[in-house]
């Protein structure tokens, strides 16, 4: 008795070229499948719903525009988690990184509100990122002093920034005119303004893409890049090839976190002009999944920080014309984001039919 | 053969891993009272089998019958439910618990213990197997050959009719050696069946009484031992004559010329005892020098300490006229040391391609306005892929590979610096006989010009065969000094144990 032939699932010894977009595509397809029911049951046609998440946005010069102000934010945590996490460090705290480099923008934005525009804004960027970096400095001192797992800690430090904003914003920093808990607006010399006036696209995207440029070049053709990588996938064996892996997760660590504050620091500059408790908008947690699901590379962050920026952009829009509920944007990009780790992971894999022929 | 049942019968198994065919329509069937050799080179499929009879992983295709019984295994307790029992190569024990845990450990479910009744069981199969082991010991302070005593207990203690000894004898001096046969004899005349892997013809001539050969994944032969020569087992396992001799034949090379390595006084301290306690050697250039040795004597700390892994405590290393004792890897490459780990694994990055790993030394070298010469890596690849005949293509990730393959590349970055000073660990450790000879050649090639090597390794054949020299490394310190062409294996043995040259003559005596 030879049985019905049952499918397994076989490590593949190659994978070829075509496999990655077609996994990308059966995902998104996927996505479109499982989130069909919810927006049917919340009363819209699927299709126009996924026609304005994903293509609506990209159909107008205003939806374009919303779309880089929103992608923006995101490059620069997605670019901070992605580098830290390639040299194996686990930077969960961009998040209060971003807030942190809030704080240093402010402190000058508020304290030296007169100086000119060229003074003002180096001495605040430079703000930003030495204030992002301080607050990576002790779980990164901890973990190579100590070996402290910097997941917990880093982590553990997102609540205490949130926490040392709103002092800061209901305490001295409250508003001088509303008494509302956020900060006087700085400076006039603080202001980062749009590439093309009437734009809200601002220089900090320039920057942002900058960044994520010169990231491409060292990651990808310097030997610091392929030495990061290497302490990012098998210490040991860096150490053993004469890499000192200590000092590169140190510096990873702190740069990480600067470009993280950098992050938090534009967007005060360039977006609020001032202090609030809701600058983040977990920009520093969504970075985690940008960095992860751009493959941890440069470009691919820079892809997935669109395309998160895309469906927010057109939730808004959907939850206006088709009265689908602003969550439902979350819901997809939530399922997209699943679905794509699996089908990375199943790419490994192909389907065999075999016969089970053990009598049983 | 006989009309009995056979313990254990295998038939047309076929197992597959992605486009690896690792076992294809296997048979091999193992009788009562019968030690069966199963023989191959690395890669032939051996470990695949016997994971599939331990239940450890399934086949796609084939029957498996224990006791004429066709049988589906889906876990190891399946396994040892129906009389199977393994030792594998890494043992499993817990070391700060007794013997008798450690049986226990692996047998007992939940509930009360008695342990008063286990500690009897174990000492009673203990001496029913003649072997001299103290149910109440702690296993980490057990030698290794006691140790694997403790492993074939658990796996006897459930009424085990078939043992599956994985290369057992690869981490046992001579001496356990002889005592693990003593045991296999006495299981089988007491009507089991014994499945022995080994990679040393000349063990399973002398233990075995059939041999299944094992040759790409296919069944190749299954023949009687008695008369066989290793000779044609060789043939049998890579398919063609093959000169293994014993040691093999060196030129006269007796005039060494400058010290290459010089390591003075090397001192390693651990918690209680020191790892390493006065080292002192000096390699001379054209020569090949060995360190042998039981694991754990202070060979990895060695090792560590020539690479730069760790700092000694006391001591000096010389290389060439620099003294590198404080300098990091680099700048110790750059003295013209040379070096390869003895866990392969350790010391490739698994993701990066083979051009990668071949420029990650030298990466400095590669440095064109900043950027990396990306050119230049892969023309330095093909390069070293003809020259030292790698089987991959440079943008391949070293994972990938074979192990032979790996070595060949990790061996190939150690040598394009032109080390002066070689040193190199357990540097055949899971290699096919044809890569292991490759090996030996380049090891060889580095002294013919003018280089001096250090080999550090458990295989004392190995030793044998490649260096000029041999010293023995007990318990951190040189005990002794052989000539490799004129000792032999016993004598080695005899140092390694802690005999000392008075009592060779005598023989017996051994402790560790």
């Amino acid at each position: 008795m030879s049985g019905i032939p049952i499918p397994r699932l076989r490590l593949r010894g190659q994978k070829p070229a075509w496999l990655t977009p077609l996994s990308i595509a059966a995902a998104a397809i996927t996505t479109l499948l499982l989130t069909a029911a919810p927006i049917r049951i919340a009363g819209a046609n699927p299709s126009a719903a996924f026609s304005r998440y994903l293509i609506k946005p990209l159909t107008s010069a205003n939806g374009i525009d919303e779309l880089l102000l929103a992608a923006t934010p995101l490059l620069f945590t997605g670019l901070a988690v992605a580098l830290a996490f390639r040299c194996g460090y686990s930077n969960i705290g961009a998040e209060g990184q971003f807030l942190a480099g809030g704080i240093g923008a402010t402190i000058p934005g508020l304290y030296l509100s007169d100086l000119p525009t060229v003074l003002a804004l180096p001495l605040a960027i430079v703000g930003g990122a030495v204030a992002g970096a301080a607050w990576a400095v002790v779980p990164a001192w901890l973990r190579r002093k100590g070996g402290i797992d910097e997941v917990v800690t880093t982590l553990l430090l997102n609540p205490v920034a949130l926490l040392l904003v709103q002092g800061l914003l209901n305490g001295p920093w409250r508003n001088s005119e509303t008494g509302f808990p956020e900060s006087d607006r700085l400076g006039d010399g603080y202001t980062i303004g749009p590439v093309t006036s009437g734009s809200r696209v601002h220089w900090g995207f320039v920057l942002a893409l900058v960044l994520i440029a010169v990231a491409y070049v060292v990651f990808r053709h310097t030997a610091l890049g392929v030495r990061m990588s290497a302490v990012g996938q098998a210490p040991k064996a860096a150490r053993f090839s004469g890499i000192d892996a200590d000092t590169i997760v140190w510096r990873a660590a702190l740069v990480s976190g600067a470009i993280a504050g950098l992050g938090g620091c534009i967007q005060v500059l360039a977006v609020q002009h001032q202090l609030a408790t809701g600058i983040s908008n977990s920009y520093g947690y969504t970075g985690i999944v940008v960095a992860t699901l751009g493959g941890l590379g440069a470009i691919g962050v820079g892809f997935v920080a669109l395309l998160l920026a895309d469906i927010t952009v057109g939730a808004q829009s959907a939850s206006r014309v088709l009265a689908l509920p602003p969550q439902m944007g979350q819901i997809v990009s939530s399922v997209l984001l699943l679905t794509v780790v699996a089908a990375l992971v199943l790419r490994k894999f192909k389907v065999v039919f075999t016969r089970n022929e053990v009598d049983s | 053969m006989t009309g009995s049942v056979p313990l254990i019968e295998l038939r047309g198994i076929t197992k597959a891993f992605g486009d690896l065919v690792a076992n294809d329509a296997v048979d091999l069937r193992v009788d009562r009272g019968e030690v069966l050799a199963l023989l191959g080179e690395n890669g032939a499929g051996k470990s695949t089998l016997t994971r599939m009879i331990y239940g450890l992983s399934r086949p796609d295709s084939g029957v498996i019958k224990a006791d004429g019984v066709a049988v589906s295994f889906s876990s190891p307790a399946d396994a040892m439910a129906a009389g199977i029992g393994m030792v594998t190569q890494e043992f499993s024990l817990v070391g700060p618990m007794t013997v008798t845990e450690n049986v226990m450990l692996s047998t007992c479910g939940l509930g009360p213990i008695d342990r008063a009744a286990a500690s009897k069981k174990v000492a009673e199969l203990a001496s029913r197997l003649e072997m001299t082991i103290d149910p109440s010991a702690v296993v980490e302070t057990l030698s290794v050959g006691e140790q694997q005593q403790v492993e074939i207990l658990k796996a006897l203690f459930n009424d085990c009719k078939l043992l599956i000894l994985d290369e057992p004898t690869a981490v046992l001096v001579p001496q356990d050696v002889a005592g693990l046969f003593n045991t296999i004899r006495t299981l089988v005349t007491q009507g089991m069946g014994v499945i022995f892997i080994s990679h040393k013809l000349h063990e399973v001539v002398e233990i075995a009484d059939n041999v299944t050969v094992l040759r790409r994944g296919k069944t190749v032969a299954t023949v009687p031992c008695e008369g066989l020569d290793p000779r044609q087992i060789a043939e049998l396992m890579i398919g063609s004559p093959h000169a293994q001799e014993g040691q093999r034949q060196r030129d006269d090379n007796t005039n060494p010329g400058e010290p290459v390595l010089t390591m003075e006084n090397l001192t390693v301290l651990g918690s209680g005892k020191p790892r390493l306690n006065g080292f002192t050697l000096t390699v001379y250039a054209g020569e090949i020098v060995g360190v042998a040795g039981v694991s754990g004597n202070g060979q990895t700390e060695l090792v560590d300490v020539l690479s730069a892994a760790r700092q000694p405590d006391t001591g000096s290393i010389v290389v060439g006229e620099t003294d590198v004792t404080k300098l990091g890897v680099l700048a110790r490459l750059d003295a013209g040391l040379g070096r390869l780990s003895e866990d392969r694994k350790s010391s490739i990055v698994p993701e990066m391609s083979v051009e990668m790993t071949l420029a990650l030394e030298e990466l400095d070298n590669y440095k064109h306005w900043g950027l990396l010469d990306k050119k230049a890596i892969r023309a330095n690849a093909n390069q070293m892929i003809q020259q030292f005949d790698i089987r991959a293509r440079p943008t391949d990730a070293i994972s990938a590979l074979s192990g032979g393959n790996m070595q060949k590349v990790l061996l190939a970055r150690s040598l394009q610096t032109k080390p002066t000073a070689l040193v190199v660990a357990q540097p055949t450790r899971g290699l096919d006989v044809g890569a292991c000879d490759y090996v030996y050649q380049q090891l060889e090639a580095v002294r013919d010009s003018d280089g001096g090597v250090l080999v550090v390794s458990e295989d004392l054949d190995e030793l044998l065969q490649i260096c000029d020299r041999i010293v023995v490394l007990l318990s951190g310190a040189i005990v002794g000094e052989v000539n490799a062409a004129t000792t032999s294996p016993a004598e080695l043995g005899l140092l390694m144990t802690g005999a000392t040259g008075a009592a060779l003559d005598q023989g017996s005596e051994v402790g560790v």
